[in-house]
């Protein structure tokens, strides 16, 4: 599916963007953006708003000019091609169907503009994969919000661009709709092996479909990685707060021996893998996710070469069925994440002193200089 | 009937055994009634109108019953001089509104896609026509004609471009607010799906503006063909409709202004009527 010539286009090929910079007088809405997307992948600008990925992918499109930079497509540079003249289409955020024109002529819109005669057969299809066939004489208003989702894809799809842009597409659907949405989207992608790039604020939505996840802030790419990589190892306090959550606890390196970096936190020593570490000395802040920890009432039960710190109270419980979630707080006042998975142990009430404790593989060193709160609040703002 | 639902709840609290004078059937019917009044009110000149057509008055004037007759709806152009007016009426009102809705639904594109020095300025100008008294306006542009091409060349050109002025305003706020209600990403959708700039207008722009362009050329049209103001002090020697009808009152007032009254009032109403069941049976066609 990636050679087509129907623009006149050559074989298909990466996305590239080299330096891309946008900026709005004094504002940098894009800071020298370098990116390869490889062809027929998954991938994901992730970020909160006003992160600068939707502005991003309208450079991409064409509908914005970049400051500064140049984008490829393959061999072929398109940084001053016309929107309507690069092999690239959108799915908008709010679908953008015609109003005026039904749902044929809607998907139809695209090839007739390339002076295609015969569109009926390929509007079917289109129609088909997106399993709307029976709406063709409909107009968008008569359309529920799922399935005008859908003709804003297959219009987009027909085209068989070399890269399909989707601007936070399922932003106006409802949760469980939302969840339907990004299956089939995945299941489309895979069927037709195109470039998808999304735009979405969703780090859930990023991380079921992507392939590739790029976390952007004040734009720049913070780190660049496979779903599991970006949340097993954050480089930065910002991905580690964005993505999940992340218990930050500030230390001091002691020393490194055989790949295991020693640090002191709360004058308690603890271990890290120094593989897993952006900075191996001076102050650094340990990361650890909540759902790795856990909670013993005694200092024995925790299991040999597990870090540990005593002297937590939990000051709050919460049963959520599958897991319990603990908020511990650390005699420097400091409040630890907690989930643990319904395994049957013993329910700690708040008040209980607790040892919290985990297994030093798992923990990850970043960057002491770093603000520790970075990307809890952008995180809350996507989670609104 | 619509009013008839709105008052329902009001009856459905009353009891229901005791038998209601009309006075409490007024009562609950509060908006039934006034609604009524209202219409009466609004549709008695026209039903007047309608009657007096068939009249065949007594004497010059057509204003009191004397018998029935056809008449006046049998030679509605037996006073050509009457039927000469309606057709400049005509000519200037499609004259004056083809180029009033053109050059107004330039302006309100201009002045919602572009942000330019003279923006407000020229909102202001375009306000004037509609807020300054006619009969200034009026004056004011007969000093102008009169000075510049003399009384000699007063008429159907000069009431046109007199037209023409005040209609484009009424023209560009309504197209502007048309604009200003869509969506900007349909047209950024339009250029993503290889629309040229020309196509994306013609396919995308134009098609959802159009409404809107309707009704501006309509309010247009209809501001031009009964303006009487205006038009006297621009008119020279010619003689539209509504001057001919206000010369009529003190001359003579024959029974076919009633008649042309009528057919302008069943014509809109025929209009209407047809719109109305095509739009229903485009909706039934669709289920």
């Amino acid at each position: 599916m990636s050679s087509h010539d129907v623009l006149g286009r050559t074989e298909g090929g990466d996305l590239r963007l080299a330096g891309l910079t946008k900026r709005y007088g004094s504002f940098t809405a894009v800071d020298d953006l370098s990116l390869t997307i490889p062809q027929g992948s998954f991938f994901a600008l992730l970020g909160a708003s006003g992160c600068g990925k939707t502005t991003t992918l309208r450079m991409v499109s064409g509908l914005e000019d970049p400051t500064v930079g140049q984008i490829f497509l393959g061999e072929q540079e398109v940084t001053d091609l016309k929107p309507y003249r690069r092999p690239v289409n959108t799915v908008f955020q709010n679908y953008a169907l015609f109003p005026h024109l039904d749902i044929f002529e809607n998907v139809a819109f695209g090839l007739r503009r390339r002076g295609v005669k015969d569109v009926k057969k390929a509007v079917t299809d289109m129609l088909d994969l997106v399993e709307l066939g029976h709406l063709a004489k409909r107009k968008p208003t008569q359309l529920s919000g799922g399935q005008q989702q859908r003709i804003a894809l297959a219009r987009a799809l027909i085209n068989q661009p070399q890269v399909l842009l989707l601007d936070e597409p399922l932003g106006a659907l409802d949760l469980k709709l939302r969840r339907q949405m990004q299956i089939e989207l995945k299941r489309i992608q895979t069927e037709v092996g195109l470039t998808f790039v999304h735009v979405t604020h969703d780090q859930e939505e990023a991380m079921t479909m992507a392939d590739t996840i790029a976390v952007m802030n004040h734009g720049r790419i913070e780190q660049l990685g496979s779903p599991a990589d970006l949340y097993e190892n954050p480089t930065t306090t910002f991905v580690a707060n964005f993505l999940g959550q992340s218990n930050l606890i500030p230390a001091s390196v002691e020393g490194e021996k055989d790949g295991i970096v020693s640090v002191s936190a709360h004058g308690q020593q603890l271990k890290v893998d120094a593989k897993r570490c952006r900075s191996t000395s001076g102050k650094i802040i340990l990361g650890v996710r909540p759902e790795k920890v856990q909670v013993a009432t005694d200092r024995g039960e925790v299991p040999d070469g597990y870090n540990a710190l005593v002297g937590g109270k939990v000051v709050d419980t919460s049963f959520i069925g599958v897991s319990t979630q603990y908020l511990v707080q650390m005699p420097s006042g400091e409040e630890l994440s907690v989930f643990e998975q319904n395994t049957g142990r013993a329910i700690q009430r708040p008040g209980a002193e607790v040892v919290v404790y985990w297994d030093p593989s798992q923990g990850f060193g970043l960057e002491g200089s770093q603000d520790i709160e970075a990307g809890a609040e952008a995180d809350e703002e996507a989670a609104a | 009937m619509a009013t008839q639902t709105i008052a329902a709840p009001a009856s459905a609290g009353a009891p229901k055994e005791r038998r209601k004078s009309p006075l409490a059937w007024a009562k609950q019917h509060v908006l039934l009634v006034v609604t009524f009044l209202v219409f009466v009110f609004m549709l008695l000149p026209n039903a007047v109108i309608l009657w007096m057509s068939f009249n065949s008055p007594a004497g010059k004037f057509n204003y009191t019953w004397n018998k029935f007759s056809l008449d006046a709806w049998k030679n509605p152009c037996s006073n050509s001089t009457m039927c000469h007016s309606i057709g400049l009426s005509l000519e200037i009102g499609v004259v004056a509104t083809i180029i009033a809705t053109i050059l107004g639904t330039m302006i309100a594109f201009a002045m919602v896609r572009h942000r330019f020095k003279a923006r407000s300025g020229i909102n202001a100008l375009l306000f004037l026509p509609m807020a300054a008294p006619e009969v200034v306006m009026g004056a004011t542009l007969a000093a102008l004609f009169f000075n510049t091409i003399g009384p000699g060349g007063m008429g159907f050109w000069t009431i046109t471009i007199a037209h023409v002025m005040f209609c484009i305003s009424y023209v560009v706020v309504t197209v502007k607010s048309r604009l200003a209600g869509m969506d900007p990403t349909l047209e950024r959708a339009a250029q993503d799906l290889y629309a040229t700039p020309t196509q994306t207008f013609m396919k995308v722009t134009l098609p959802l503006v159009a409404p809107g362009i309707g009704a501006a050329a309509l309010l247009a049209f209809a501001i031009s063909i009964d303006d009487y103001i205006i038009t006297v002090f621009t008119a020279g020697n010619s003689e539209t409709f509504p001057m001919y009808i206000f010369g009529s009152v003190q001359r003579a007032y024959p029974a076919q202004i009633d008649v042309i009254g009528s057919l302008m009032l069943l014509g809109t109403m025929a209009v209407i009527a047809v719109s109305q069941v095509l739009n229903q049976m485009r909706a039934a066609r669709k289920k």
